[in-house]
């Protein structure tokens, strides 16, 4: 056994009303440079629908992921490790792009300087990248936003696998949810696994992945092995980027910017502890409904004695293995079985969990259209499939979504009870397989959510590990080329001629 | 003039290229990159890009065993000259067409799409545009060889090449008499050497360190510590997930 911690997220996508306000402010503080403009370390979909990248989800296509080969060995989907280096000069599986989107701006200024004329002026867009002039703008990193488009090509989604999925382009039977997603921390990560150079690691502290900018070569592995899509190529600066977990602040115990800004408090961080022995194994399970099982095995009791013992052995503080216990995460994936991993059949282990959405069922199951089962609607009669759910959280396994979601339909029914009748009910609870005390605590953590209880942070003690003595003037958080400022005129080596723009004090 | 650009010339463009390289990896090891453009346009990159990668790897291969190789081993192998000569003509003329065509289909989507040209530096296009000049001057010395079928020029240049790795004096000598094409050709790769730390081709060290670095890596994944004293072994033996 041995015993790492990661920082995990769960988002609760029950709560998530699409406002957009953790890509918004994720782009602002990552990702509003030259080289990236087209890329969203964290981006909401609407689902269902082909996402962004389009079609992401087909790794038939991208080739993202791991599999299992017929010896029982598990191997990056794009193939061993020769298979890889043989597509460096051109890489087959890689999204162009245009499967992103172009990136754009608009001619604001010609609303203002705009001579007299007939019609009132526009602002046209402007390509971002060649700075041409865009006549229509044919994709955006939000393009299917509120079920835009048709259905044909929305139903294209990959998690209507299995689903008779007409009918779903019906007005009456149309359904739609919100995704947001970001770098999934994975314990296996593909990205990591396919780069030749070795530029892409895992932190042993708290499980971030990062990639190393100075050893990044741009061979670009990393962006077609990622099945979810979460690497992108700066092609500013040559070099491979992705969501950081805004590391900076998560050393400080501070929660990622995203997860600060949620305005609906959808988003959870806390320490995971995790056998990092058992990983391979438990990606490699045969059979793919067998890893959500799998990973959960994966996850160490942060009460068990021997775990305690063991995990202070391997380096972990003591306040991360009380954070451990206190692990929103924990309560959410472990104890109530309410969130589940994207994607399990990618065989990454990924650690941004989501608790899946109700949808609307109340009214039809009052109105006697659809079948109750003692007082509780029956979850397959909700709006949303929940094969649909199943697909996208457990590689199809639809008992273990179904039991979240009567959880979660349960908490209601006994919180309405007990706040409404003032009757409190513990057959509600006892029928999900909890108690009364239990879903007070669900209510407490998942729909009161008050910060305390979504972040449980601890901040990293770099002081027990390192010399610190070393580090007295160091230059902190840099970006890239130790402590330079990158106010250098431009370099003999091709690296930046444009000084970063300061804030200058205004006259 | 012969001696400065056969007998001096060499030594100050291996000179920049090794410690310019060394310095650019040290000081600036963000810009050390391939620069890939597949992002911004697919079209014609994965064709003209395996062209004219694979063929030039094989012509620097060529160039290197061919010229490098001391005259007495391929005797001792029983090789004549004549078919040393042969060889080269074939393969290089191959490999050389190879690499022309992809660097041409590369050429032409740099120059003609906006989204490339736009997002080019001069040093990109220029280098390209070296390149290719280069491969048609080597394409160009073929008719002269095939002249020279017997490959007593040959061995001429392996002479001169082999001098002046060993440093010794007097090797331009051995080119001066050489065909103007031969000399150009000398003259352009020399001159590849000198611009090589300040291009993107300093991705060429990386690509060829790249399956080194990946297959020796055991198992996939790599995980990093900021710990110095490192943490007792694990009872099972391998701690890096997955292989």
């Amino acid at each position: 056994m041995r015993i790492r911690a990661q920082i995990g997220m769960v988002l609760n996508l029950d709560k998530c009303i699409g406002c957009h306000t953790c890509s918004v402010t994720c782009k602002n503080v990552w990702t509003s440079r030259d080289g990236v403009e087209y890329a969203w370390f964290n981006n909401v979909e609407t689902k269902p629908g082909t996402g962004y990248p389009t079609d992401w989800e087909n790794q038939a296509r991208w080739k993202g992921g791991w599999e299992r080969t017929k010896a029982g060995k598990l191997q990056p989907k794009q193939g061993s490790k020769w298979r890889i280096l043989a597509n460096i000069f051109a890489n087959p599986s890689m999204p162009e792009i245009d499967d992103y989107y172009e990136p754009f701006d608009f001619d604001y200024d010609h609303l203002k300087s705009a001579p007299e004329m007939e019609a009132f002026p526009t602002a046209r867009p402007r390509s971002k990248i060649t700075g041409e002039r865009i006549e229509k703008i044919e994709k955006g990193p939000n393009w299917e936003e509120i079920l835009g488009g048709e259905f044909s090509k929305r139903s294209e989604d990959y998690n209507f696998e299995g689903i008779q999925k007409e009918i779903y382009g019906e007005y009456e039977n149309t359904f739609m949810m919100y995704l947001p997603r970001l770098c999934e921390h994975c314990l296996n990560p593909a990205c990591a696994s396919s780069c030749p150079s070795g530029a892409i690691y895992k932190r042993e502290e708290d499980g971030i992945v990062l990639i190393d900018q100075e050893k990044c070569r741009g061979w670009r592995m990393c962006v077609s092995g990622c099945p979810y899509k979460k690497i992108y190529y700066n092609w500013s600066s040559g070099k491979s980027e992705k969501c950081t977990l805004c590391y900076p602040r998560i050393e400080s115990g501070n929660p990622t910017v995203c997860s600060e800004t949620c305005v609906g408090r959808i988003r959870y961080l806390g320490v995971m502890l995790y056998d990092a022995d058992k990983i391979e194994d438990a990606a490699n399970m045969e059979n793919e409904q067998d890893l959500y099982d799998a990973q959960l095995g994966v996850f160490l009791d942060p009460n068990d004695p021997v775990v305690i013992e063991t995990a202070r052995a391997d380096g972990i503080p003591e306040d991360w293995i009380k954070a451990a216990q206190e692990s929103p995460i924990w309560k959410m994936a472990m104890e109530w079985k309410v969130a589940f991993p994207l994607h399990p059949e990618y065989r990454t282990l990924p650690m941004v969990w989501y608790i899946p959405p109700l949808s609307p069922i109340q009214n039809a199951a009052e109105a006697g259209a659809i079948g109750t089962d003692a007082g509780m609607p029956d979850v397959k009669n909700l709006r949303i499939p929940v094969k649909y759910l199943a697909n996208m959280l457990t590689a199809g396994d639809e008992a273990p979504v179904v039991t979240a979601l009567e959880r979660m339909l349960a908490m209601r029914s006994y919180m309405r009870s007990k706040t409404i009748e003032g009757v409190i009910d513990e057959a509600i609870a006892a029928r999900v397989g909890l108690s009364g005390r239990v879903i007070e605590d669900m209510y407490k953590v998942m729909a009161l959510a008050d910060y305390e209880d979504r972040f449980v942070i601890p901040t990293t003690h770099r002081e027990q590990v390192e010399e610190a003595y070393d580090l007295r003037g160091g230059c902190g958080f840099t970006d890239t080329n130790g402590c330079s400022t990158g106010t250098s005129k431009g370099s003999l080596f091709g690296g930046a001629k444009q000084p970063l723009k300061m804030p200058t004090e205004a006259m | 003039m012969n001696t400065f650009l056969f007998g001096i010339y060499p030594y100050i463009a291996i000179t920049v290229m090794v410690l310019g390289s060394i310095a650019r990896y040290d000081r600036d090891p963000f810009t050390w990159k391939s620069s890939s453009s597949q992002l911004l346009r697919r079209k014609q990159l994965v064709i003209g890009s395996v062209l004219f990668h694979v063929g030039v790897l094989i012509i620097f291969v060529g160039h290197l065993v061919g010229l490098l190789t001391p005259i007495v081993i391929f005797d001792a192998l029983g090789i004549s000259h004549s078919a040393k000569q042969i060889l080269a003509i074939v393969a290089g003329g191959i490999a050389g067409i190879m690499a022309l065509t992809g660097g041409v289909m590369l050429f032409q989507r740099r120059w003609v799409d906006p989204r490339i040209r736009q997002t080019s530096s001069v040093a990109d296009i220029a280098i390209l545009a070296i390149l290719l000049l280069q491969l048609v001057l080597g394409l160009g010395t073929i008719p002269v060889s095939i002249v020279h079928a017997d490959g007593h020029e040959m061995v001429k240049f392996m002479t001169w090449a082999q001098m002046i790795l060993t440093f010794q004096p007097g090797a331009a000598e051995y080119v001066a008499g050489a065909a103007v094409v031969f000399k150009l050709h000398i003259f352009l790769g020399l001159t590849i050497f000198l611009l090589f730390p300040f291009t993107r081709l300093v991705h060429i060290v990386s690509g060829i360190a790249a399956p080194f670095r990946y297959l020796l890596r055991p198992g996939y994944q790599i995980v990093r510590s900021r710990r110095q004293t490192a943490l007792p072994e694990s009872d099972k033996s391998k701690t890096t997930p997955a292989e």
